[in-house]
């Protein structure tokens, strides 16, 4: 059954989806198809409509008009406008994550490594405490963050490091999708490019479907499978990421890659 | 009409009314918290003007009233309410735990067994257990709404993270029937069990949140906890001092400038009959300094009322509705 599924539907099917502030448009008529262990990244300059997208992907905007279905398990291609509040958060929480480009943003900073990472098994019913700190450090030690620290709050953390906490309190369920809004930003580039690596490593091994926005196309020649161009709230190209990126068909794609010297 | 000539129990009817509908409502839904029209009271905000309007809109002609203050019934605070009703709705006032139809509540629950037809009225600061960790009343109300109440054990994990234990002793959050998460109001945890299942009614009034909420008798009342760190009580290593009880909830007193201190039942009235018992404690013969003493003189029914036999009491009247005033 599961890898039926997995060949006839898309995890993620997303169509006609828009959204205005006031007479400004955040995206319009975006539409794409996501599938299992899928990666798409959604590039574009600065206003196009790349973390519009991605908050109505998560349901925390709401869309002027549009539809997302997901693949629900054991319920097939579900239209989440159709879920209620409650069956809503649970997915949120244990079959979707949502990384954060600040981590301040996606994490609780006046607790400790440990209830972060823990919270989700918690708010899904976990009750053993001892349970929870050892998967608490398990994950920890999956996004090369050392266990014994386990009991620091995170503001003692690096940025690079916060953002691995990030991800690790988002993966702690085993998700099976999800949206991280320029997780790589704000980070040296050493550290950028570790972080990278890992959420490679963490994407094949846990057959991760992801959306990644980013502007940085490095970033998405690195991780994606697909790319997504946006340019004012409008998708103007997709395909394969090699494909779009080394012969780019629309203009404005045309000049985001080549504006970049080495991809 | 009262020897004052006002209104019973000072409330007018309608308010009476208003308030007993939202009893009732949140009588049917244990837990839950009903908003109301709380009305501004001869008291200021913090000395119980939500209990107060809740007891006022329960009491009847012939129950007996007990007022306690932190397991006392002698504190200004609860002489000022037990003498308020006395004035206004002329009932019957004890000390006695036994027989108190109505008990009226800040900060314990007595020690003595509550039976069926009595009616506990909780004081309530705040009624929203998660107000600490989330301030938005929208927020918390989705999550009540949805019984989503998983950060709650967030912050029990961080205890147990940083002290090794749950260090919460005060208001400790309990579920309520399985399923609304309940502010006990700032009883000590050690109390949290007599929530459990009692015969007895409980309400809880805040006057300044204008919330009531309650625990109808016999409903399940569980403190949240860790599978491997489960909910448990205070305890002390030596029994009370003045009546040797090892099952009560005990206060440290400073008995002199030396330093000088003795662990006494903060209930003042269980600490009392027991001694009136016979029960002695170590401090007993060896200090039978005035505390003792004074304690023991303040046992017995204030205005030497018999307890009645009639139906005119608290539970009766919620339970006939809103008719009478
Ligand atoms: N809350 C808002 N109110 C009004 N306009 C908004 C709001 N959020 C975004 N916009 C507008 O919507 C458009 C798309 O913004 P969005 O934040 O989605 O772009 P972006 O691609 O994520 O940009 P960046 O790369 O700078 O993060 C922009 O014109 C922006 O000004
Ligand atoms: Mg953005
Ligand atoms: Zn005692």
């Amino acid at each position: 059954m599961q890898a039926n599924d997995r060949l006839l539907t898309p995890l993620l099917r997303v169509s006609g989806l828009t959204r205005h502030y006031g007479a400004r448009i955040g995206c319009a008529d975006v539409g794409f198809e996501l599938w299992p262990g899928e990666v798409l990244a959604v590039v574009g300059e600065s206003g196009s409509g790349k973390s519009t997208l991605l908050k109505l992907l998560s349901t925390r905007l709401a869309a002027d008009a549009g539809r997302i279905e997901y693949a629900l398990l054991g319920r097939g291609l579900t239209e989440l406008s159709r879920l209620s509040e409650a069956e809503r958060r649970w997915l949120l929480r244990t079959d979707w994550g949502f990384v954060e480009q600040n981590p301040r943003d996606g994490l609780r900073m006046n607790v400790s490594a440990g209830a972060n990472v823990g919270e989700r098994l918690m708010a899904t019913g976990a009750r053993h405490y001892g349970e929870i700190r050892a998967a608490a450090q398990d994950w920890m030690a999956r996004v090369e963050l050392d266990p014994a620290r386990i009991d620091e709050a995170p503001s003692r953390f690096s940025g690079g490091m916060q953002q691995r906490l990030q991800i690790a309190r988002n993966l702690v369920t085993k998700p099976r999708l999800v949206l991280m809004d320029e997780p790589t930003a704000g980070l040296d580039v050493s550290v950028q490019a570790r972080l990278l690596d890992l959420l490679r490593e963490l994407v094949t091994s846990f057959g991760l479907a992801a959306v990644i926005v980013t502007h940085d196309l490095a970033v998405a020649r690195l991780l994606a499978h697909r790319l997504l161009v946006m340019q004012g709230g409008r998708v103007v190209e997709t395909g394969l990421t090699d494909q779009v990126l080394d012969d780019p068909q629309h203009p404005y794609t045309q000049l985001l890659v080549s504006s970049v010297l080495h991809l | 009409m009262s020897a004052t000539g006002y209104n019973f129990a000072y409330l007018d009817p309608q308010t009476k009314r208003m308030i007993r509908r939202a009893l009732l409502k949140a009588v049917a839904i244990p837990g839950y918290q009903v908003p109301f029209g709380s009305r501004e009271m001869p008291l200021p905000y913090g000395w119980g003007t939500g209990g107060i309007q809740v007891t006022a809109s329960v009491l009847g002609r012939d129950d007996v009233l007990k007022v306690i203050d932190q397991g006392s019934d002698d504190t200004v605070n609860a002489v000022n309410i037990r003498r308020f009703f006395a004035r206004t709705a002329d009932v019957a006032t004890t000390d006695r735990t036994a027989e108190a139809t109505v008990i009226q509540t800040r900060h314990r629950i007595p020690e003595a067994p509550l039976a069926e037809g009595q009616i506990m009225v909780y004081q309530v600061p705040e009624p929203e257990p998660m107000r600490r960790l989330e301030p938005r009343e929208a927020v918390t109300r989705t999550l009540h709404a949805l019984a989503d109440y998983g950060f709650m054990h967030v912050k029990l994990y961080e205890d147990i993270a940083r002290y090794g234990h749950i260090a919460t002793t005060y208001d400790y959050p309990v579920m309520v029937n399985g399923r609304y998460l309940m502010s006990p109001s700032p009883i000590p945890k050690f109390d949290n069990p007599k929530l459990h299942r009692s015969p007895a009614l409980q309400l809880f009034g805040a006057g300044r949140e204008k919330r009531v909420y309650a625990v109808p008798p016999y409903t399940r009342v569980e403190s949240l906890d860790f599978e491997d760190h489960p909910f448990s009580v205070q305890r002390w290593d030596e029994p009370c001092a003045l009546c040797g009880a090892d099952d009560s909830f005990l206060d440290e007193v400073v008995l002199d400038d030396a330093g000088g201190r003795m662990f006494v039942c903060s209930d003042s009235e269980y600490c009392a009959s027991r001694q009136h018992a016979g029960h002695t404690g170590p401090a007993h013969r060896a200090q039978r300094g005035s505390l003792a003493a004074a304690r023991a003189g303040e046992v017995g029914i204030e205005q030497g009322k018999p307890v009645p036999a009639s139906n005119d009491t608290a539970s009766a009247r919620l339970g006939r509705g809103p008719a009478s005033s």
